[in-house]
């Protein structure tokens, strides 16, 4: 097969594509739409993925109060924030400048 | 509940403006030997970096002597810093490395081209979909909304649930998940610390949330139910 033939079929492959009709909201069912959650989250869903992520979402209160859910676990982890640094070991980081220090200088 | 939208538009590895300015004051300062502004840096990474150890070495000494080990590079690499990345994400990439070593040492590998860990598990118990009939794959126990979400997710228990959730992960969904979440770097910043692609970094945050949103359902439900 010539790469003309070849380009020929793919062509041919995409019109097909876009002459589907639009996937319908069954298309995705609950289960699946979990799994797709934090590609929507981060934008990764391709555009025809995210009109059957949203479709499903506007029918379905279940996987509404998880896609908040989810938000509120992204919430949570934020409010975890950082423990106070020992104070025994910021000494013994600031030691380590001394010394940095003084072997430049030398 | 406010959207928390976090991530949802890719942004740069580049820190922002106003912390870039800030930091590169510090940097300056620290390369004419300031040790004010060490002491500055120190205070604002070095909590984070131990926690980052941790989840690579067991042992709190240990741990403790890669953020040592962490800095002295640090120090001694500062004139070579070339600001394309952010302070933050060049540091915690120094860290990694010291880190990963320490673990080898410590016979605790964690291969991060072996993406073993945890790969097929469902985001949700297939428990709580409906496995037969035209509704397959729909919601049998479906999630229910949360009685004030803001006030008790940011609460001290709920923080206890989170912490517990996230030290029961598999090391590369942890890692993950405390760079994303809990230090909120962006998706770029964690590739780059970790060495790892957005598609991969997206797995494993995906399989972390997961994890730690079911604990959270787990404990909100529970308390909501108490009579």
């Amino acid at each position: 097969m010539t790469w003309k033939d070849r380009w020929g079929q793919i062509v041919h492959r995409r019109r097909a594509d876009l002459a589907r009709p639009e996937p319908d909201a069954a298309g995705l069912t609950c289960q699946e739409l979990v799994e797709l959650v934090t590609d929507f989250l981060e934008g990764a869903l391709s555009p025809d993925e995210r009109r059957r992520f949203e479709a499903h979402l506007d029918g379905c209160a279940g996987c509404r109060a998880y896609l908040e859910q989810m938000r509120g676990a992204l919430l949570a982890a934020g409010g975890v924030g950082v423990a106070e640094l020992d104070p025994a070991m910021r000494e013994r980081l600031m030691d380590s400048f001394r010394d940095w220090r003084t072997a430049r200088e030398a | 509940m406010a959207p928390v939208d976090r991530g949802s538009s890719p942004e740069p590895a580049r820190p922002a403006a106003g912390e870039r300015t800030d930091e590169a004051g510090l940097i300056q300062a620290l390369r004419r030997g300031d040790e004010a502004a060490y002491g500055a840096l120190v205070d604002r990474h070095a909590a984070a970096l131990l926690r980052l150890a941790s989840i690579y070495v067991s042992n709190p000494e240990v741990a403790a002597e890669v953020v040592q080990e962490t800095w002295v590079a640090v120090l001694q690499g500062m004139d070579g810093f070339e600001e394309r990345s952010s302070l933050k994400t060049w540091i915690s990439r120094i860290l990694v490395n010291k880190a990963r070593t320490a673990a080898q040492r410590e016979a605790r590998t964690i291969p991060f081209s072996d993406l073993g860990d945890d790969q097929a598990a469902p985001a949700v118990d297939p428990e709580r979909f409906r496995d037969r009939g035209p509704d397959r794959g729909r919601w049998s126990t479906p999630p229910r909304e949360w009685d004030r979400p803001e006030e008790r997710l940011l609460s001290q228990e709920v923080r206890a649930v989170v912490e517990r959730a996230v030290a029961g992960l598999p090391v590369n969904q942890r890692l993950t998940i405390t760079l994303r979440d809990i230090e909120d770097l962006s998706s770029a910043q964690t590739c780059s610390v970790l060495g790892i692609s957005e598609g991969n970094q997206r797995v494993l945050l995906h399989r972390a949330r997961a994890r730690v949103r079911a604990a959270l359902e787990a404990y909100l439900s529970d308390v909501t139910e108490t009579p």
